[in-house]
């Protein structure tokens, strides 16, 4: 009888905290909506969201001019915000996993830096990774020294004695490597070229399209079922790389299979809004607090929290200031940090117990 | 259910470890001990049965299937390894480890036996009280414990254990050794421990094979093994066999003088 009633108190247990994590997947979709209607409502005229609502129905319900503003330039950004966001936190959710270590994310990995470098030769140079793209030439020079710089760490993971922390280290080799290339490049630049290069690297949403929004959200799409998919082996390779592969996950597949994957979600997002530092960490580690580490629920969780993290950035970056759009790499980078620092203590503690 | 290894090369890379190996007839429901020194190929052995190191030359079969080459994650349906324990941080409760361990081959959906069934691997364990704790909280012997909890959920034919008692007391030693016993008399799978206390071999083991330098040197049962001279010589100790008071058999070592 009390074997019985354990398990039923197991499995009841289990399903009250599977309940527990669909109202908070719930409550953080919430406050997306929410924060994303409020993007699009705030900016140099404030619109109440009633207003908003209607434009959204019927765009010209309120007049050509709050159509231009609302599906023409706030809309973009809003839905730049939230993507990239989302972006962004699942390419940092899936790094942290495959390299085993909670500070692995596209910025800490000198992603971003290469992608910066990258928009730094086609500013300077007009020089084109891939020829004939024309008016795309900055994205997808920063696209590309992204996705090379996905395939080095991917290469390194190969190599033999190097583990988890060593990966950090990468990372800041690649980041100081292409901060010295950038710095060259900022050297032979024209005045004009600096100021381009330093806004480019300061992250702006502005530089949305519906053709980006596409794209972008065409990848997601993507990346979200084959994130699913792997769910077990990826949570099993939580609890250790030998483990996983007793209990039959080939560990070494995944691990291109999802980097592959990642690389991808990363060398878009910042390819599209240039350096936003600290979302790949902030979303994933909120997510890990609030739903723990199956990651049917992790990695949906984290794109949510990504997204909502970038949609709140964009709509402090109109509201400090009126009439000013502060750049949305800075503000992360100040919530990012102490993200990062509360990790390295935690880690610490861990390790030390 | 038979285990069957014949004439198992493996190694990794160029460099081979296990040289002609053979174990005949291992039966369900009898506890093998593998024995032998540090470096001896037991993790070696464990892992080319488990497929995670691809043998050289050799058959092993599971009954009358060969499962030599078999491919991964058929092979985990079928064997079970337990890797030697190490921590680990993540935040997932005991109940989600287990399961996890469960559904690496049983599909994507988690369905209502697959639930029935880690709750009654953890009752038999005597771990339900544990369920919701997360694993990066538990003690060492708690984590061994769970470790050998998510082997045995999968109700394989084989388990291989790699030192499930390192590094525990005496209490957690063998609270493990005869929880891997009880699920022996339940669903008779075929056991292989690799074990580094010889009195724990003694105590629980109806057959030790002892392993030097990827050559098996003697199979038997306990009395007969930790009887013979090659053990002292494998261990670089002195050794006498005797029998306690008790009648359980007992492995007096000290070092040669």
């Amino acid at each position: 009888m009390t074997i019985d009633a354990n398990a039923a108190g197991m499995r009841q247990a289990y399903a009250a905290q599977n309940a527990r994590r669909y109202a908070m997947i719930a409550i953080v979709f919430g406050l997306l909506v929410l924060s994303f209607f409020l993007d699009v409502a705030t900016g140099p005229g404030k619109y109440p969201l009633s207003t908003v609502f209607d434009v959204f129905t019927d765009p010209l319900s309120h007049g050509v001019r709050l159509k231009v503003i609302v599906w023409d330039y706030r809309l973009p950004v809003a839905i730049t915000a939230v993507l990239v966001g989302a972006l962004l936190a699942v390419a940092g959710a899936q790094m942290q996993t495959i390299l085993n270590n909670p500070l692995a994310e596209p910025f800490t990995l000198g992603v971003s830096a290469a992608a910066s470098f990258g928009a730094s030769l086609a500013i300077v140079l007009g020089f084109s990774v891939i020829p004939s793209v024309g008016p795309l030439l900055v994205t997808v020079n920063a696209f590309v020294f992204a996705l090379l710089t996905c395939g080095f760490i991917l290469f390194a993971t190969r190599l033999k004695g190097v583990g988890s922390e060593t990966m950090i280290l990468f990372g800041i080799a690649i980041f100081f490597t292409f901060s010295a290339l950038l710095a060259l490049m900022q050297y032979m630049a024209s005045e004009d070229q600096i100021a381009r290069i330093v806004f480019w690297m300061m992250g702006s949403l502005s530089r949305a399209s519906w053709e980006k929004i596409s794209l972008g959200a065409l990848l997601l799409a993507a990346a979200i079922p084959f994130s699913l998919l792997r769910t077990w082996p990826m949570t099993a390779l939580r609890i250790g790389e030998v483990t996983a592969e007793s209990m039959g996950v080939d560990v070494g597949r995944l691990r291109v299979e999802m980097l592959i994957c990642v690389s991808l979600l990363a060398a878009t997002a910042v390819s599209f809004v240039g350096t936003v530092g600290f979302v790949g960490l902030v979303g994933p580690h909120i997510a890990r607090l609030l739903v723990g580490e199956d990651q049917r629920f992790f990695v949906p969780l984290s794109a949510l929290v990504g997204a909502l993290v970038l949609s709140l950035t964009s709509l402090i970056s109109k509201s400090i200031t009126p009439g000013i759009i502060y750049p949305i790499g800075i503000i992360t980078a100040l919530i990012g940090v102490p993200v990062f620092v509360s990790i390295i203590l935690s880690t610490r503690r861990e390790k030390l117990s | 259910m038979t285990l069957h290894i014949e004439h198992l090369k493996a190694g990794y890379g160029k460099t081979e470890i296990l040289h002609d190996v053979s174990v005949q007839g291992i039966q369900g429901g009898a506890f093998v001990g593998l024995i032998g020194p540090n470096a001896s190929g037991k993790s070696t052995l464990f892992k080319t049965l488990a497929g995670l190191v691809t043998p050289m030359a050799g058959r092993i079969a599971i009954g009358d299937d060969d499962v030599t080459y078999l491919a991964r994650k058929d092979r985990a349906r079928r064997v079970a390894y337990m890797p030697q324990a190490f921590g680990c941080n993540a935040l997932l409760s005991v109940f989600e480890s287990v399961l996890l361990a469960l559904k690496q081959t049983t599909g994507w959906r988690v369905k209502s036996d697959n639930l029935d069934r880690v709750s009654d691997t953890l009752n038999a364990l005597d771990l339900s009280h544990l369920a919701s704790h997360g694993i990066a909280d538990l003690s060492g012997g708690q984590a061994q414990m769970v470790a050998v909890a998510q082997t045995i959920v999968r109700a394989p034919e084989v388990i291989l254990l790699d030192e499930p008692t390192s590094a525990l007391d005496l209490h957690h030693q063998l609270s493990i050794m005869t929880s891997i016993r009880n699920e022996m008399d339940r669903e008779k799978p075929v056991v292989m421990a690799a074990l580094h206390d010889l009195n724990l071999a003694a105590k629980f083991c109806d057959r030790l094979v002892l392993l030097r330098d990827g050559v098996i040197l003697a199979d038997g049962p306990p009395h007969e093994i930790l009887a013979l001279p090659e053990i002292g010589e494998t261990y670089r100790v002195e050794t006498d066999l005797e029998r306690t008071g008790r009648g359980a058999l007992y492995v007096d070592a000290r070092l040669p003088a």
